[in-house]
């Protein structure tokens, strides 16, 4: 029985890459016609550039950017569904699947010897985080990470002494010091507190909540504020070619820190801010949306 | 000022262009990254099986699919430019570029080889790789597929129209950049 389903939800989960390659979420493109509202000259001839080819992609199906990233998934999986054994073998049958039916493009190379893997697998890829939760369904929400935003990521481990004003200038800094490089206008995730890893895993989930949505907790929302208004006043604009917008949002976690550490982690997402999610049933029911 | 111009560039097709000038190109360019520049750095020009500098630059890692025809290009933007910082400078003086397209702009170092050796740096959206894609009429040949992988591979791409190409640093020795 088992094997009937393995095919049947594979299909599903390609499905679920596809969609991420392929169509922007609506709050990013909501963000991105906004941007072009405000804009003019150049900055706006990037942004509509960037619209027309979201909407080119979506009509043809086919990958928006030529590097469709890193296969990165965030799942979550209700601890009575039947088959957890089977999820990560499911998710990696279907990046290799992928990468030949969508296309994807082969990126995975060996940091030793830089072979390319050639299926978009290999040590640690795909690259999968797990949470649980009650239930009996799994939900996965698939995140294609690009080269040149991830290239832009940061660690910095602060002394606590600088507050939370150090945090603020730290990010800015980093953000006006990566310019054109991750390809804005682009969304910043910032972990901040834990120890090194849990800063920088934090500020990559936190790229996972959508543009406009400001964190729960008023005094970080404020914050979020601030460095999207900070950071847009760079004039660094869309591509680094100058504009009004340099980032569509700042998302903010936070977590409890040790008294010796402050640290900081940056993530930084392009305008391609693919996401897309699914769920699988018990029944082995599953829905991309 | 917004112009539509047939590649290879002649010297002084590149010394009108200045920095915020609009460039649609047609002809052929070639892709190259940090593995491509590097073994082009390395090899006798003369061994070469084609002529960089009547084509462009492209910094650019292809998606592409193998048909029953050929090759078709599905997705290809440029990718950060900065990465080949590191040798751009020489590889402009060894082949004669012209032109280059990336995105994110270079630093000094390739700023002084565009004046010195009449070349100019466009950006081209970054990420905008299916609308790219649809203004390649077709591969025309592929090199060192094997050895580097797609990404790295040199692509020859015949194009038409494409762009919009923003001249972001000319050879007048302006950047965007800088300013921005």
């Amino acid at each position: 029985m088992i094997t009937m389903k393995n095919e049947d939800i594979e299909k599903g989960i390609i499905q679920l890459i596809k969609k991420a390659e392929t169509e922007l979420p609506v709050d990013v493109i909501k963000a991105l016609k906004n941007a072009s509202r405000i804009e003019e000259g150049i900055a706006k001839i990037q942004i509509d550039t960037i619209l027309k080819n979201v909407e080119l992609a979506q009509k043809s199906s086919r990958p928006m950017c030529q590097d469709t990233g890193i296969q990165t998934f965030f799942i979550d999986v209700g601890t009575d569904f039947p088959y957890i054994g089977e999820l990560k073998k499911w998710i990696t049958n279907a990046v290799k699947k992928a990468t030949i039916e969508i296309p994807l493009r082969p990126n995975t190379v060996d940091p030793l010897t830089n072979e390319n893997h050639k299926d978009n697998t290999g040590d640690h890829v795909p690259y999968l985080t797990w949470d649980f939760s009650k239930g009996d369904h799994v939900s996965i929400t698939a995140f294609p990470k690009g080269g040149g935003s991830e290239n832009m990521s940061k660690l910095g481990m602060l002394k606590p002494g600088v507050g939370i004003d150090g945090v603020k200038d730290f990010i800015v800094d980093e953000m006006i010091k990566a310019g054109g490089n991750p390809c804005p206008p682009t969304v910043v995730g910032v972990g901040i507190g834990g120890g090194a890893d849990l800063a920088l895993k934090l500020a990559k989930k936190s790229l996972l909540r959508p543009i406009g949505i400001r964190h729960e907790h008023p005094p970080i929302a404020q914050i979020e504020n601030e460095l999207i208004n900070r950071i847009n006043k760079s004039g660094i604009g869309p591509m680094g070619l100058g504009g009004k917008t340099t980032v569509l949002d700042v998302h903010i976690e936070k977590a409890h820190r040790h008294p010796a550490s402050l640290p900081v982690g940056i993530s930084v997402q392009c305008w391609a801010d693919r996401r897309a999610q699914m769920i699988i049933h018990s029944d082995g029911m599953w829905e991309v949306k | 000022m917004e112009y539509h111009v047939t590649l290879p560039l002649a010297r002084e097709e590149v010394q009108k262009l200045h920095i915020g000038d609009i460039l649609y190109v047609s002809g052929y360019i070639f892709t190259a990254r940090d593995e491509a520049h590097h073994k082009m750095l390395q090899i006798d020009k003369r061994s070469l099986p084609f002529t960089l500098s009547e084509m462009g630059l492209f910094h650019c890692g292809p998606l592409v699919k193998k048909e029953k025809t050929g090759w078709s290009v599905i997705s290809a933007g440029p990718t950060t430019s900065t990465r080949m910082e590191l040798f751009e400078d020489k590889f402009i003086e060894k082949y004669q570029i012209s032109l280059i397209i990336g995105k994110g702009g270079m630093g000094e170092k390739t700023l002084k080889a565009l004046q010195e050796y009449t070349c100019i740096y466009t950006s081209y959206t970054g990420g905008a790789g299916a609308l790219a894609a649809d203004r390649i009429q077709k591969v025309k040949a592929v090199y060192w597929l094997e050895e580097l992988g797609m990404p790295e591979a040199v692509w020859i791409f015949k194009v038409k129209e494409f762009g919009p190409l923003i001249v972001s640093m000319d050879s007048h020795g302006k950047s965007m950049y800088k300013r921005a």
